[in-house]
């Protein structure tokens, strides 16, 4: 006990005496905005990212580590649209950071920027996990990544000035790049128009209205709600009027209502990289969408 | 976008046949005829060169992605607001839950060399409701926010187990609550009941701390600025819980002091030591079997807590892993009355109590959780006239070792929802009595989305 006092009282002062002119701390709830705020922010920013594309981030637990990250930060990204409801919270109520408290503006919303698709009509937990935004998984389309990123971009003036011109021009190469890649993806993603999916979780809502695929059913049978094996056979039977083509989930899921589906229904499964770094190779933004419409497309042929 | 070129065009086409219909009424000379051909080539050559640009800017409004009203980032659509929890202010939510309990022993309740809390005796025999919490929070203003937890017990009557406001723009990594609240000392004891993964209290918090330590009073706590959770804070409070309590809380009557250290262990864990100190003044405080022991004197208690919780890859959807102990070490020094009404004398007491808890709990599946749980607990406490058949000899017997066996496995099909069956081998009374317990509870949270604990 002694010893690890010793080591935390170590710590502590030399984190006094780091430089005051330090990077901007970015605390990024999801990896897809701690890797958008890394091509903004340069090093301009030091990047933490609470989460990685192998967890469920709608289970995510204030850790320690968290609250300590948390305390730190200058500022803090996320989806917002209650995305985080479960952890961010309890993380603002524990980390005693004022600065980036949700309604101050060290908090960053992605969600804002983006006109939400899914909002329920009614709110109701019959049906599931029911987000009252809207469908929270922006990410998945690049065109929502576009869209969030100037507004982060703005964001990062705001609270770094001394560094506002750098942004800007961070952001104009980045935009210059993406929107390059956009309508290289566009014509890639092209076979994909009018395919049918069954998706683990409505995680896709945004790239199949970009790729105009189309979700004849979902795994899960609400939101939320962990695949039964009389909600499988269900789907396996609407997959005899409306057949798909693939069976598409994310690195974080368990692949094993995805396998069984696949099996019984003789198509395809997809594990999807959901974010950054949730597969090989997706270590940055444009890798992710490479790497999505490769697995999309291989599957797409029938290949396992 | 291109619909209204191409609409345009047609209409122009349409227009134009005509008019050259009407001019070559009359028989056209040879100039003529030469002057129409170049005209007709460049209308050619214009139409062929608007068709081509028409073609291209189809293709790129094919190619490029479809235009969601995203793509313009001004002014930022209002659509979702910032988190706060829901769309309600405040946001609300109660818990529902109930137990069936079967006991196969029913002597009373007591636990050798310990003195009891109110309400720390087993849950009720057969079907009954639990407590129905009502909580309600929401940030106050840009410096406050405000949680009450309200308990409406099932024969009526409301108590208000947490009622605070505290702090949201301390500098420095500091905040400050004030109100009545659960303590932060040990690791279980700030989890409301619902949380609990197992039905009831491991028996060093239902012995030396009356299962839960609430009591009203300031909070001032600090978090290092450090990437390894350094979390120090105190506690001062009225001293109205157990094992304070009691006459004349005209003071501070208990205060609390503890420090937490956490952060990840690899990839997929994560770990918190915490270490604690609980010091409370007693005045004539009433035990809880009979009401007719009182004790008067000081209590200091320290706890050790420990928790280590693990998923593959940090994500704890399919499988996941808690494992958590604490351990407790009180000291007692003060007197005891028994029968106060009566004629009995004051007896001189020196407690020195210990005790611990080891649990596990493992997710298997989705859904689907097991643990088992292990109890134990020593005295070793002096008193000076321990009156035979009274709660005095309970508290004087220092030869049993109580403990308890549990294991359990609950279902949850949702965040919002929970049953779970548990079996305990109690030996917490005198002589190591065995008591199987066997306990079916149901849990469920209606409202807004619970906030996760770690």
């Amino acid at each position: 006990m002694k010893k690890i006092f010793a080591l935390s009282i170590a710590l502590m002062a030399s984190s006094f005496t780091l430089p005051a002119q330090a990077a901007l701390k970015v605390f990024a709830c999801e990896p897809e905005w701690a890797a958008l705020s890394k091509e903004l922010g340069g090093a301009n920013v030091d990047v933490y990212a609470a989460t990685t594309a192998l967890q469920d981030v709608h289970k995510i637990q204030p850790r320690p580590s968290l609250i300590a990250k948390y305390r730190q930060a200058d500022l803090v990204v996320c989806t917002g649209a209650e995305l985080e409801v479960g952890w961010l919270p309890p993380l603002a109520e524990k980390g005693n950071n004022p600065k980036v408290n949700p309604g101050t503006p060290g908090y960053f919303e992605a969600s804002r920027f983006i006109s939400m698709m899914e909002v329920p009509s009614r709110l109701d937990r019959s049906d599931g996990d029911v987000h009252a935004y809207g469908n929270p998984h922006v990410q998945t389309a690049p065109d929502s990544i576009a869209a969030v990123a100037k507004g982060l971009a703005d964001k990062f003036a705001e609270v770094d000035a001394a560094h506002a011109a750098d942004y800007k021009q961070r952001y104009q190469q980045f935009n210059l790049k993406w929107t390059a890649a956009m309508q290289k993806w566009a014509i890639k993603g092209k076979p994909l128009n009018g395919v049918a999916v069954v998706s683990s979780h409505k995680g896709w809502s945004y790239m199949y209205r970009w790729l105009g695929m189309q979700e004849v059913a979902t795994l899960e049978p609400k939101p939320g709600i962990p695949p039964s094996a009389a909600h499988l056979e269900d789907v396996l039977a609407t997959l005899k009027t409306k057949p798909a083509k693939m069976v598409v989930f994310a690195a974080y899921q368990d692949r094993r209502p995805a396998d069984w589906l696949s099996e019984h229904a003789n198509i395809p499964t997809v594990e999807l990289p959901f974010s950054v770094g949730g597969v090989a190779g997706t270590d940055d933004l444009f890798g992710l969408f490479d790497v999505t419409l490769d697995r999309l497309l291989t599957a797409l042929q029938g290949k396992k | 976008m291109f619909k209204p070129t191409l609409v345009a065009l047609g209409v122009a086409a349409m227009l134009s046949a005509p008019a050259y219909a009407a001019d070559n009424s009359t028989p056209p000379s040879s100039k003529d005829l030469e002057q129409i051909r170049q005209e007709m080539q460049q209308l050619k050559q214009s139409y062929e060169q608007r068709l081509q640009s028409l073609e291209q800017r189809l293709q790129a409004a094919e190619a490029a992605p479809q235009p969601a009203p995203v793509a313009d980032a001004t002014p930022p659509p209002a659509a979702a607001s910032a988190q706060s929890g829901n769309a309600f202010n405040p946001k609300i939510s109660l818990i529902l839950n109930g137990t069936y309990a079967h006991f196969s022993n029913d002597k009373p309740a007591v636990v050798p060399g310990y003195l009891l809390g109110d309400e720390t005796g087993f849950t009720e025999a057969g079907m009954s409701l639990g407590e129905t919490e009502l909580a309600i929070e929401a940030n106050i203003d840009d410096k406050f926010h405000g949680w009450a937890a309200l308990s409406v017990a099932p024969e009526g009557g409301i108590g208000v187990e947490e009622a605070y406001i505290n702090t949201l723009s301390l500098p420095a990594g500091f905040a400050v609550k004030m109100g009545r609240f659960f303590s932060d000392i040990g690791y279980q004891n700030h989890q409301h009941a619902h949380a609990w993964d197992f039905v009831d209290a491991p028996l060093v918090y239902r012995t030396m701390l009356g299962n839960q330590l609430g009591d009203d009073g300031v909070q001032v706590r600090w978090i290092a600025p450090t990437d390894l959770l350094l979390e120090l804070g105190s506690e001062l409070t009225r001293g109205d819980a157990f094992p304070a309590g009691g006459d004349n809380r005209n003071n501070i009557k208990a205060w609390t002091a503890f420090a937490h250290l956490g952060g990840d262990a690899g990839e997929g864990g994560s770990w918190r030591v915490g270490l604690s100190h609980l010091r409370g003044n007693a005045e004539n405080r009433a035990d809880s079997a009979d009401t007719i022991t009182n004790f008067t004197g000081r209590s200091n208690l320290t706890i050790l807590d420990t928790v280590y919780k693990w998923a593959p890859q940090g994500n704890p959807s399919v499988t996941n892993f808690v494992a958590q102990a604490e351990f407790f070490y009180r000291k007692e020094n003060g007197s005891l009355v028994y029968d106060p009404d009566g004629s009995a004398d004051s007896s001189n007491y020196k407690g020195n109590q210990r005790g611990f808890y080891v649990q596990g709990v493992y997710q298997f599946m989705p859904r689907w959780r097991a643990g088992v749980r292990y109890d134990w607990l020593s005295a070793d406490n002096t008193l000076d006239n321990a009156v035979a058949g009274t709660s005095l000899e309970t508290m004087a017997d220092n030869s049993g070792h109580p403990q308890r066996y549990s294991a359990m496995v609950d279902f949850s099909n949702s965040e919002f929802s929970r049953f779970r069956l548990q079996f305990s081998r109690d030996q917490s009374r005198p002589n190591q009595d065995v008591d199987n317990q066997v306990f079916l509870q149901y849990i469920f949270s209606l409202g807004s989305h619970p906030a996760h604990q770690f």
